[in-house]
C-alpha cells in the first residue's frame, strides 16, 4: 500500500491489520510517534491523519486514507512549529517519551481553537498520558504557542 | 560479587546490594584508582584529562555524565558541574552518558544506606555513613538511584572540571613561557591579559592531557559560579521536542529484527504446556525460543516486526505451573497481617515505651491500622533491549539506572566475559526505580543468541510491563500514641510489616548472596523523621517474599509517609492541636523541619478560613536528604473531589538547578498522587489483574491541581530531588479528605472510599 507520511510517500508491504504505529516505526523509519500502551490509553503514538489527532496504535494501516503527519513532519531543528518552540521555552520536557504525543495534540488543538480556554486544554489533552506529570508545563506552553503563534512565528 | 560474600562478617541491608560490614577490609581496592574508560574510545584528535572529561583539537569539550537520563534533569546538572569549574557555557559543551565502568561508581547511592537517620550526626553515624561511601565504590556500582546523584557528582565532577582546567593552564603557561598564575580562562580559552595573548582549550589540548593531575585542586567559590545555583536551559530538550530518536525504543541497527516475550504470568512459574505449532507459522514470525533467567520463565518471539511478534504471543497457547505464593490478594493480604504479630527489628527505640504505654488512660490512646497496596512503576516507555551477539562480543542498547549491571549480569547469561559486553545507554522514558533491574536486557542478549549474530530489539508489551513489574510493595502497619494532657503525644509505637525489597532484589540479581540482617527499607520515613517524642519505637518486619518487589520513587518512604504523616494527623485530631502546630512544636529541635513546616503554611495561607465546601491538609517528610513540606486543598465538586491546589516547600540544603528542582518536586508530587488516588496491583490466580492504563491510571492533565514550590537552603547538607516530593503527597491529600468530610482513610488508594473528579 502506499501512504503520505510528512510529505514523503512510502510504499509499505505490511499486514493491512497492523496498526499505522508499527508501520511509521518498523517500516517507515519514523520513531517520533511512541509506543506506549496499544489500545489509544495514553497518547504516545498520536499523529495526524487529515489534520485529526489520531492514536496510531490503534488504526490499522490498511484502513489509512489520508496524508499522515508525525512529530518529525511538524518542525525540526532550526525550524520549529511555534508549539515545539513553546515547549522549550517552557522547558516543558522530563523523560520527554509522551511529548510527541502532546505536542501533536496541542497542535490540533490549536488548528481547531485560535485561542482555547483550560477547559478546551483539558478536553484536548486528557487522553495524553504523562507519568513525569508535565502537565501544569504543557498549559503554559500552549498558551505561550497560542501567543507566538499570533505573533507570526 | 562471589568474593563480597566471601569475606562479609555483618552485613547491611542497604542500598541496590547487601554491603559487607568490616569497613577496613576493602580499604585497599578504593585506592586503586580506577583505569580511565574514556581513554580506550579517543577520536584521533581528542584527549581526555579523567573520566569526565575529552577535548579535541578543534576545541570540542564533551563532558560524560554517567547518571542515567530518565527525566530528572541529571545530564544537565551533573554537565554544569563540570563546566562551571571549567570556566565554560553549556552551550559550548556536547554531553555523553558514557560506557558502563566502575569508574563512575555512585559513593552517595550508598552513603545514607546505614541504619542512621539522615540528621544523626554522632560520630558513629559519621563513621559509618563515610565508610559505606567506601564500600560503594568497593562494590562499583554505577547506579542512578536514590536521589544521590547530585550529590555523589558535586564533589568528584568539579574536581574533574576544575583539574582539567589546571592542566590546561599549566600547557599553556608552557608554551606561552607566562607563569600560571597570571592566566585566566574564559569561554574555552587561556588568556594573558598583560600582553592580549590567548590560547583555545583544543590547542593546548593534547599536551595538557600528558601533565601530571594538579595535587591541589582549588574549586570556585559558590558566590563566583556562573552555572550553578541558577536555572539552565535543558541539554536534552531540543531532542524532546522534537521527537528525536533518543530512546532505547527508537534504536535502529543494519539488519535488525523483532522481538518480544511472554512470561509466566505467574511468578516463577515454568510453562508446563506450549505449543507452538501454529504460531511459528504465522506471517513474520521466525522463532519461539525459551528464557529462563532469575526474573522467570517463558518465551522470546523472533520476528521481522514488532507486530507480527506482539500477535505471536497473544497466541502461543502455553500452562504455567501453579505458583509458590497465595493465589490472591486476600491470600496474599493475609501473609503481611500474620507476619505484623511477629517480632521484627526495633529501628528506632526512644525512651521507654512499654512503661509509657502501660498506665496509659483508655481516652489518650489513639490507635490505627494502615496498609497501602503494591504498585507498578508504569513508565510511559514499556521495557525494552536491543542486543547484539556477533563473534562472541555482545552489545546491548537500553535505557537503564545501573549499566554495569547490565553488563555483569548480561554477560553470564549469555556465557562470555565481562570485556565482551558494551552496555549503550540511551535515554529513558521514564525509570522510576524500574529500569534497576535488568530483565529486559537479559531478555533481549538470551534472545540475540538465536539470531546467528544480526541484532534484535526486544519491545515488551504494555500487559507485559504490567504484569512483570518489581513491584512497589505492599505494606501495613500498626500504630499507637499516648497523649499527654496538652494534646501532644508524649509515646508512639509503630510497627511496620513489609516483604522485604533488598531481599527480593537480591534473588533477581544476586542470589548467590544471602539477604542478612534487617532491611530498613521498610521503615524508612517512620524511624528516621526528625520528631522529638519521649517514648518513641519503630519496628519493621520483613514478611516472606513472594511477588517480586523493588524500587519504586521514593522506596520505603513513599509507605511510611503515608502511615506517620497520617498518623500524626490522627494525633493532632485526637489531642485537639492544629496540625501545623503540632509539627512545629514536635520538630524543634531541627530547625530546617520548623523553617519548612512554616513556609508552607505561610504560602498556603494556612488557618484562615476556607469557603464551605474546601479544605487542605498537610504533611512532612525527610527523605533522601531533603526536607518537604506539602499542604494540599480538595473541594467538594458535584463529580467528586477536586485536589485545587499543592503548596510544597522544601530544604535541599544546596539548590543546584532551582528550575529542575522545581520541576522534580511537583513530578514527584503528582507521582505519590497518582497512587493514593487509585492506584493499586491486584492478584487472582497467581497473577497480576492489571494490565494497562485503562485499570491502572495516573493522573490526567484535567485533574492536576495548581502548584506553588519554594526552594529553600537552610540545612549544611546538601539533599536529592527526584524522589523526595513523592512521600508528603499522599497523607497531605488524606489529612485534607479527612479535613473536608471527616472520614479518615487508612488504606490506599483513596479511590475505595471516595471519588474524585
Amino acid at each position: 500500500m502506499r501512504l503520505t507520511v510528512d510529505g514523503q510517500a512510502f510504499d509499505v508491504n505490511a499486514d493491512p491489520e497492523m496498526p499505522l504505529l508499527w508501520a511509521l516505526r518498523d517500516f517507515m523509519g519514523k520513531t517520533g510517534p511512541k509506543f506506549g500502551c496499544g489500545i489509544a490509553a495514553c497518547g504516545a503514538c498520536t499523529v495526524h491523519v487529515d489534520g485529526q489527532p489520531v492514536r496510531s496504535c490503534s488504526l490499522p494501516v490498511g484502513e489509512v486514507t489520508g496524508a499522515v503527519i508525525t512529530i518529525e513532519g511538524i518542525g525540526s531543528e532550526g525550524r520549529l512549529h511555534p508549539v515545539q518552540q513553546a515547549w522549550l521555552e517552557e522547558q516543558v520536557a522530563q523523560c520527554g517519551y509522551c511529548q510527541a504525543g502532546q505536542i501533536m495534540s496541542a497542535v490540533a488543538l490549536l488548528d481547531q481553537v485560535a485561542d482555547p480556554t483550560d477547559a478546551d486544554i483539558d478536553d484536548a489533552m486528557g487522553g495524553n498520558l504523562c507519568r513525569c506529570g508535565t502537565y501544569p508545563k504543557i498549559r503554559a506552553a500552549i498558551k505561550r504557542a497560542v501567543v507566538l503563534k499570533t505573533s507570526g512565528i | 560479587m562471589a568474593s563480597v560474600g566471601k569475606i562479609a562478617r555483618r552485613t547491611f541491608l542497604i542500598g541496590t546490594a547487601a554491603i559487607a560490614g568490616g569497613i577496613a577490609v576493602g580499604y585497599y581496592y578504593y585506592r586503586k584508582p580506577y583505569p580511565n574508560p574514556l581513554e580506550g574510545d579517543l577520536a584521533a584528535d581528542e584527549a581526555t584529562f579523567n573520566p569526565y572529561v575529552k577535548i579535541g583539537v578543534d576545541s570540542t569539550i564533551t563532558i560524560v555524565a554517567p547518571r542515567a537520563e530518565m527525566g530528572q534533569g541529571i545530564s544537565t546538572t551533573l554537565a554544569a558541574m563540570v563546566a562551571e569549574e571549567l570556566d565554560v557555557g553549556l552551550d559550548q559543551i556536547k554531553v555523553e552518558h558514557g560506557p558502563a565502568s566502575y569508574a563512575y561508581f555512585n559513593a552517595a547511592m550508598l552513603e545514607e544506606g546505614g541504619p542512621f537517620a539522615f540528621f544523626d550526626e554522632s560520630m558513629t553515624a559519621e563513621i559509618v555513613r563515610a565508610g559505606m561511601g567506601v564500600v560503594g565504590k568497593f562494590l562499583a556500582l554505577q547506579g542512578t538511584g536514590g536521589s544521590t546523584s547530585t550529590l555523589d557528582g558535586f564533589g568528584k565532577m568539579r574536581q574533574a572540571g576544575a583539574a582539567a582546567r589546571q592542566m590546561l593552564i599549566a600547557a599553556a603557561a608552557q608554551k606561552l613561557g607566562i607563569a600560571a598564575a597570571d592566566l585566566e580562562t574564559a569561554n574555552g580559552s587561556i588568556l594573558h591579559k598583560a600582553s592580549g595573548k590567548s590560547l583555545t582549550y583544543g590547542a593546548v589540548a593534547a599536551t595538557a592531557a600528558t601533565m601530571a593531575p594538579p595535587a591541589d585542586i582549588r574549586l570556585k567559590d559558590k558566590a563566583d559560579w556562573k552555572l550553578l545555583g541558577k536555572p539552565q536551559k535543558r541539554i536534552d530538550m531540543l531532542a524532546k521536542v522534537t521527537g528525536a530518536p533518543i530512546f532505547g525504543i527508537d534504536v535502529t541497527l543494519p539488519e535488525m529484527l523483532y522481538g518480544t516475550v511472554k512470561m509466566s504470568p505467574r511468578f516463577w512459574a515454568k510453562p508446563v504446556k506450549a505449543d507452538f505449532s501454529n504460531t511459528e507459522k504465522m506471517p513474520g514470525v521466525i522463532k519461539i525460543v525459551p528464557i529462563d533467567t532469575n526474573y522467570g520463565h517463558g518465551f522470546g518471539i523472533i520476528a521481522e516486526n514488532t507486530w507480527a511478534a506482539f500477535k505471536a504471543a497473544e497466541a502461543i497457547d502455553a500452562e504455567w505451573a501453579d505458583p509458590e505464593y497465595p493465589l490472591d490478594s486476600a491470600g496474599i493480604s493475609e501473609v503481611l497481617k500474620q507476619a505484623l504479630g511477629t517480632k521484627g527489628s526495633v529501628m528506632r527505640d526512644d525512651g521507654d515505651v512499654v512503661t509509657a504505654f502501660a498506665d496509659a488512660p483508655r481516652e489518650r490512646i489513639v490507635e490505627a491500622d494502615y496498609a497501602v497496596p503494591y504498585l507498578a512503576h508504569a513508565t510511559m516507555e514499556p521495557m525494552n533491549a536491543t542486543a547484539q551477539l556477533k563473534d562472541g562480543v555482545l552489545d546491548i542498547w537500553c535505557g537503564n539506572q545501573a549499566p554495569t549491571l547490565v553488563r555483569q549480569l548480561c554477560a553470564n547469561a549469555v556465557g562470555i566475559e565481562q570485556d565482551k559486553v558494551s552496555v549503550h545507554t540511551t535515554f529513558m522514558g521514564g525509570g522510576f526505580g524500574r529500569r534497576i533491574e535488568v530483565d529486559y536486557a537479559l531478555c533481549a542478549a538470551l534472545m540475540a543468541k538465536e539470531t546467528a549474530g544480526r541484532p534484535i530489539k526486544v519491545i515488551w508489551t504494555r500487559e507485559e510491563d504490567m504484569r512483570h513489574d518489581a513491584y512497589r510493595p505492599a505494606s501495613v502497619g500498626k500504630f499507637q500514641a499516648r497523649l499527654g494532657n496538652d494534646g501532644i503525644p508524649v509515646a508512639v509505637d509503630m510497627t511496620i510489616a513489609s516483604p522485604s525489597l533488598i531481599a527480593s532484589t537480591l534473588l533477581r540479581l544476586f542470589p548467590s548472596i544471602p539477604p542478612l540482617g534487617p532491611d530498613k527499607s521498610i521503615v524508612d520515613g517512620a524511624y528516621d523523621q526528625p520528631y522529638t517524642i519521649p517514648n518513641y519505637r519503630v519496628s519493621g518486619i520483613a514478611a516472606p517474599a513472594s511477588i517480586p518487589v523493588g524500587f519504586w520513587r521514593s522506596v520505603g518512604c513513599s509507605i511510611n509517609g503515608f502511615f506517620h504523616e497520617g498518623f500524626m494527623d490522627e494525633i493532632a485530631a485526637a489531642g485537639k492541636v492544629d496540625p501545623v502546630e503540632l509539627r512545629k512544636r514536635l520538630m524543634a529541635a531541627y530547625p530546617a523541619a520548623v523553617k519548612v513546616v512554616e513556609k508552607v503554611a505561610e504560602m498556603a495561607k494556612w488557618g484562615e478560613a476556607l469557603p464551605a465546601g474546601k479544605a487542605k491538609g498537610m504533611a512532612f517528610t525527610l527523605s533522601f536528604g531533603s526536607w518537604v513540606g506539602e499542604i494540599v486543598q480538595v473541594a467538594d465538586t458535584p463529580s467528586g473531589i477536586r485536589i485545587e491546589k499543592v503548596w510544597i516547600a522544601a530544604d535541599v540544603g544546596t539548590a543546584l538547578d532551582p528550575d529542575i528542582i522545581e520541576a522534580q518536586l511537583i513530578s514527584a508530587a503528582i507521582y505519590g498522587l497518582s497512587a493514593a488516588m487509585g492506584q493499586e496491583i491486584t492478584f487472582a490466580d497467581g497473577m497480576v489483574e492489571q494490565s494497562n492504563f485503562h485499570d491502572y491510571d495516573a493522573m490526567r492533565i484535567f485533574q492536576c491541581p495548581a502548584f506553588e514550590v519554594a526552594i529553600l537552603e537552610n540545612f549544611h547538607k546538601m539533599g536529592g530531588v527526584g524522589e523526595v516530593g513523592t512521600p508528603p503527597a499522599a497523607p497531605a491529600l488524606a489529612n485534607a479528605i479527612f479535613a473536608l468530610t471527616g472520614k479518615r482513610i487508612r488504606i490506599l488508594p483513596l479511590s475505595k472510599e471516595v471519588t474524585f473528579a
